[in-house]
């Protein structure tokens, strides 16, 4: 369904010389994978290891310094915003930040609504979004500020949703939450991907999380993928030594959860 | 609670500003334009109660009078300003780099030319009058709405909200009127009210060096004009018109400070 080949992304600083090359820094250098449909794909790594960067250009949202990635077939990162309609409304993402994400002064309904542009249904369509996504129904009318981080995710979510799209992609959709909140979103995400039969990329730092919604996960170190296998099996057996520090640095959810019940 | 106090300042003085050119429209204590060489040079009394002027003009009237084209050239010089220089930095916002560049470039090219001069060359070339002022006065204003509004949609366009828009497949169009817009219109109304003192008293400016409003319109710049030679015999003459000016200016720019605190996009996640 998305094939990556070679993908390099290489970003220019500011000058910090008059008249020295301007610094460069390579968040992804030569990375390849495939997705199939309906795979749960997980990225891990630590920040700046180039997993935002990488969302970003599977999203079209970004160009790749050189390599190439396919969507069903179709290069995608050489074609112009006006040729990429087909992509808009199948691939769509959740973002980190739920404050920054949603904007302030727009009302929830014409949030949710907004990657239908101005099509009609689109009223009917935020009310199924809401339900599906377990908001009131009397959210449409209010405004982003009135809702918790936990309720924006939703949001985000259901925004994500509107256009029927066949990918979801979430860039730590739920790392800004708290514990028992994670989890709700984290079931929340897991039965969307089953009832609507998404295939879903989910980037995280914390190979717990990821351990929970995915069934096969990469980690990326410094720009390219060190590991890639089933998630039980990279869990469990971790072959390159960063997986290994990864696994012993990271929270434990689980442990985090139990712990959370036994008080 | 200091920055209500602000606002509050702001509002009752704008207030009293605006409501005194209002109340000119239907009623002045006598004709502001009326020369009666019985009465020069009045101290305030009952009936005239800032007094008279070296005409016999009563005072109080024409600062009444003149209020309004305070008003109506803060209003068109800034309306000018606001609608050239906001969509201009979106545009060098959200348009390509070079673009971006070239815009801000022009801007400060006319950001570096007096407002005073630029005004006092379009008076000699079309004649001095209350319309040339105002719109030397809003040319002069455009650059600091466009840089205002090109630092705002620059933040807009960094922000999540707007990459989920682009994903969704929203066009420029739709991000410019949906999402940076109403996220600048804070601050493009803190820089009117701001802009709006500096208006006020380049006009004041302006009809004192006579490239302003042309007699007999009154005018809070040409009162202080007229009151210089007898400003020994007579300093009330100046000390009226030039407190007027000092208040609507103070007001302005308080109600610009309280509206910025209320506005700062800094202070959003706290409402």
């Amino acid at each position: 369904m998305i094939s990556v080949t070679d993908l390099e992304r290489t970003y220019r600083r500011p000058r910090t010389s008059l008249t020295g090359p301007r610094p460069e820094v390579h968040a992804l250098r030569g990375v390849s994978f495939d997705i199939e449909k309906g795979q749960r794909f997980g990225i891990v790594g630590e920040s700046g290891s180039g997993k935002s960067t990488l969302v970003r250009l599977l999203a079209a949202l970004d160009r790749p310094t050189s390599g190439s990635i396919s969507l069903q077939g179709r290069r995608i990162d050489n074609l112009p915003e006006r040729r990429l309609g087909f992509l808009r409304s199948q691939v769509q993402i959740v973002f980190q930040d739920p404050m920054g994400s949603l904007d302030p002064r727009m009302r929830v309904r014409d949030i949710i609504s907004e990657p239908l542009g101005r099509q009609p249904g689109r009223r009917e369509r935020v009310r199924e979004l809401l339900d599906a996504v377990g908001l009131p129904a009397d959210s449409g009318e209010r405004y982003p500020h009135q809702f918790s981080g936990g309720q924006r995710q939703r949001i985000s979510l259901a925004r994500a949703l509107a256009p029927r799209p066949s990918i979801l992609l979430a860039d730590e959709a739920v790392s800004a939450l708290d514990v028992l909140v994670r989890k709700q979103i984290l079931d929340l995400i897991a039965e969307l991907v089953e009832r609507y039969e998404l295939t879903l990329v989910f980037v995280s730092h914390d190979l717990g999380v990821v351990r929970r919604v995915c069934d096969t996960v990469a980690v990326m170190r410094a720009g390219e993928i060190v590991e890639l296998g089933a998630v039980d099996e990279v869990y469990d057996d971790p072959r390159h030594p960063y997986t290994r520090e990864l696994i012993a640095a990271a929270p434990n959810l689980a442990a985090a959860l139990a712990g959370l019940e036994e008080e | 609670m200091t920055r209500n106090l602000s606002l509050l300042a702001g509002v009752v003085l704008v207030g009293l500003v605006v409501g005194t050119a209002l109340v000119s429209f239907v009623w002045t204590p006598h004709d502001p334009l009326l020369v009666d060489a019985s009465v020069r040079l009045l101290g305030p009394t009952g009936d005239f109660v800032f007094g008279t002027d070296k005409l016999g003009r009563d005072v109080a009237s024409q600062l009444m009078v003149g209020a309004r084209t305070t008003l109506y050239v803060g209003v068109v010089a800034v309306g000018i300003a606001a609608l050239v220089g906001t969509p201009l930095g979106i545009l060098a916002g959200m348009g390509a780099r070079w673009l971006g560049e070239l815009i801000m470039r022009v801007n400060d090219l006319v950001l570096a030319f007096p407002a005073l001069l630029l005004a006092i060359m379009l008076g000699a070339v079309y004649g001095a009058s209350t319309l040339t002022a105002m719109i030397a006065i809003g040319v002069a204003t455009v650059p600091s709405f466009a840089r205002i509004a090109r630092a705002g949609t620059l933040q807009v366009m960094s922000t999540e909200y707007v990459l989920a828009a682009r994903a969704g497949g929203r066009s420029r169009w739709w991000i410019a009127l949906r999402h940076v817009l109403p996220n600048i219109s804070g601050l493009v109304l803190v820089q009117s009210s701001v802009s709006f003192a500096i208006a006020v008293l380049a006009e004041a400016a302006l009809s004192f060096l006579g490239f302003g409003t042309a007699p007999p319109t009154p005018s809070w710049g040409r009162m202080l004009q007229e009151s210089q030679e007898l400003l020994a015999v007579d300093p009330r003459l100046a000390l009226v018109p030039g407190a007027a000016i000092a208040l609507a200016v103070l007001g302005f720019n308080l109600l610009g400070d309280g509206l910025r605190d209320r506005f700062d996009p800094r202070l959003e996640v706290r409402r």
